[in-house]
């Protein structure tokens, strides 16, 4: 074979690499539509596909108010803030592990979900003595977001007098988690047993505490981190090739971590309505990683729509599994998402 | 001709390297040699910009900023799951968008070809081996095209034969090109043959600059580099410094 002939072969399987990558992210969008398609049409009423269908077509002032009110203010806010939390948390797991180098990097484990938990039980036990012209539904997200902005302040302020090593990151926000999760049992062992439920309910994250206005605000924050992520993508992806690799291509990586630090954050606390979901952020990138490989070009879009599709086949699972009252997803999350995890671990060593 | 100022550079409190003024020829390859711990690493962190203290980059007469350097550390190993055509392409991320311009990947393809990576484009870094990783990362510094290219022991990881056509691609590359390229090595032989000038560092300072004829005397490497050292001259009458053992 002519060098020519060698290089052009090579050069068409990188290409067939790239549009393996394309149709996998093309294959993960048709699943999640498969499942959203099937949250719609899972739930207690039991209504059937045709009534939906007839329902979806009326518009939510149709004619059938019942079913209109099923569709348009339970299951299709579930669904959509299903999708919103879980690209959101996909993303910010994958930019962690990225900036921090360190596989063990997420919201949850980095003491981002801490912070909003104890904003939210915060709110939750005080909330009714303070007199805020905030509505009761939105206090305990509303604090949770300022906590998380919080703890981010104050691993950003270490980060700024330390230098912003990955180690130094991961510490900072070790200590953190552990900071706020002391907050918060102390808060949980102050309240009386009523209050205690109701920040218990809180911290096992459920979309059925999604609603349009909720879905607004969260969708709005995502969608203006979007733009963000998108002009860091070559960024994270020459990190990958090592710090030292990175800063001699002429990337100036502290200042990357701590712009894509603040990102992180921001989607964390976007999420914080549904209340504490862990294991999304965790587990999201890493199958992302294996299924896509590291241009984060493919590997940002493949770990939201993962994200996506954790949760939204966990509200599906929840749903099921008790007809009656859904199970707050955050407890199906992990249980809907080791399958996923095993299969992909088992099929990368495999090949 | 390349002229670059370099102020004091300290580590903490104590003082790595003193100043000095290096001047390369473009088109040319320039070899610092010197023992360990005499500032070689940290020259050419400086003259890449990476260090606190700022190098001031000439080229005649006109200052040049960092963007023009093009900078190789140590031999490290890249874990990451991506492709080494992905990895070339990544010299110049500042030019990248959501898709690749066609234009750039026959670029890419054809200067990995120059440096026999041709077969590989499409395999990922972490399959390959340490000397193969090299040579890709070196391939990826030539593709930002820099004026100025700082190698730190681009040879390290590599096999005889590497090593030797690695050095006599860089030096046709800089001699194509115009671009300057500074190496560290630790090979005075390899030094000898392959450079046009010898830059001699010991304890952080600048012994010479010169030819290598004339930076690599006998004096000169029984003093610095502690070794009895015999010179004698290959088949192309280039210098061949064979070391032993000081009494």
């Amino acid at each position: 074979m002519s060098m020519q002939d060698r290089l052009d072969t090579s050069v068409r399987a990188w290409r067939a690499r790239s549009a393996r990558r394309g149709a996998a992210v093309g294959a993960a969008l048709l699943l999640l539509a498969g499942l959203v398609l099937a949250d719609l049409m899972t739930g207690p009423s039991a209504m059937s596909p045709g009534v939906l269908w007839q329902t979806f077509l009326a518009g939510p002032q149709g004619a059938d108010r019942a079913a209109a009110a099923i569709l348009f203010q339970i299951r299709l806010p579930q669904t959509v803030m299903a999708l919103i939390v879980g690209g959101a948390l996909g993303l910010a797991g994958l930019m962690m592990q990225t900036i921090l180098a360190n596989p063990l990097a997420s919201p949850f484990t980095l003491g981002f979900s801490a912070a909003a938990g104890f904003g939210a039980a915060l709110a939750i036990m005080f909330g009714s003595a303070l007199a805020v012209p905030v509505p009761g539904w939105l206090l305990a997200p509303a604090c949770a977001f300022v906590a998380t902005l919080s703890a981010t302040a104050l691993v950003w302020l270490v980060a700024r007098l330390k230098g912003s090593q990955p180690e130094v990151l991961v510490l900072a926000g070790i200590a953190v988690l552990f900071f706020f999760q002391s907050l918060q049992s102390l808060v949980q062992f102050m309240a009386s047993p009523e209050v205690l439920q109701q920040i218990v309910f809180w911290l096992f994250g459920s979309l059925l505490k999604a609603n349009w206005t909720a879905i607004k605000r969260a969708g709005a924050i995502v969608a203006l981190c979007l733009p963000l992520i998108a002009r860091e993508t070559w960024a994270l992806t020459t990190l990958r090739m090592g710090e030292a690799n990175a800063e001699s291509l002429g990337l100036d990586t502290d200042a990357l971590r701590r712009r894509v630090f603040l990102i992180t954050a921001a989607l964390t606390a976007a999420v914080s309505f549904t209340g504490t979901i862990g294991f999304v952020g965790l587990i999201a990138p890493h199958v992302a990683r294996a299924m896509v490989g590291e241009d984060h070009r493919f590997a940002l879009p493949f770990a939201a729509l993962t994200g996506a599709l954790i949760l939204v086949s966990a509200s599906v699972v929840s749903k099921l599994l008790s007809s009656g009252a859904a199970i707050p997803v955050g407890i199906v999350t992990a249980v809907a998402g080791i399958p996923m995890l095993a299969a992909v671990i088992l099929t990368h060593r495999r090949s | 001709m390349f002229e670059i100022t370099l102020p004091a550079l300290r580590r903490g409190r104590s003082l790595v390297l003193q100043p000095m003024e290096l001047r390369l020829p473009a088109g040319s390859l320039t070899g610092i040699v010197g023992p360990n711990g005499a500032g070689k690493s940290t020259l050419l962190r400086a003259i890449a910009g990476l260090s606190a203290e700022r190098a001031i980059l000439r080229r005649e007469g006109r200052v040049l900023d960092r963007s023009a350097v093009g900078f190789l550390p140590q031999s490290f190993t890249v874990r990451a799951n991506l492709s080494v055509l992905d990895c070339v392409l990544l010299g110049r991320r500042e030019g990248l968008g959501w898709s690749v311009p066609p234009a750039m990947i026959a670029q890419a393809r054809d200067i990995l070809a120059c440096f026999g990576l041709a077969d590989l484009a499409a395999r990922g870094m972490n399959s390959l081996s340490g000397g193969q990783q090299q040579r890709v990362l070196l391939v990826q510094r030539l593709f930002r095209n820099p004026q100025l290219l700082a190698l730190d022991e681009p040879t390290s990881a590599r096999d005889l034969h590497h090593q030797l056509g690695a050095l006599a691609a860089l030096r046709a590359h800089a001699r194509q090109s115009g671009t300057a390229v500074i190496a560290a090595l630790h090979d005075l032989t390899l030094a000898a043959r392959f450079c046009d000038r010898v830059l001699v560092l010991g304890e952080g300072r600048l012994i010479c600059q010169d030819t290598p004829e004339g930076a690599l005397t006998p004096e000169r490497v029984a003093a610095h580099w502690r070794v009895t050292p015999e010179l004698l001259r290959d088949r192309d009458a280039c210098l061949v410094v064979v070391p032993h053992t000081v009494e």
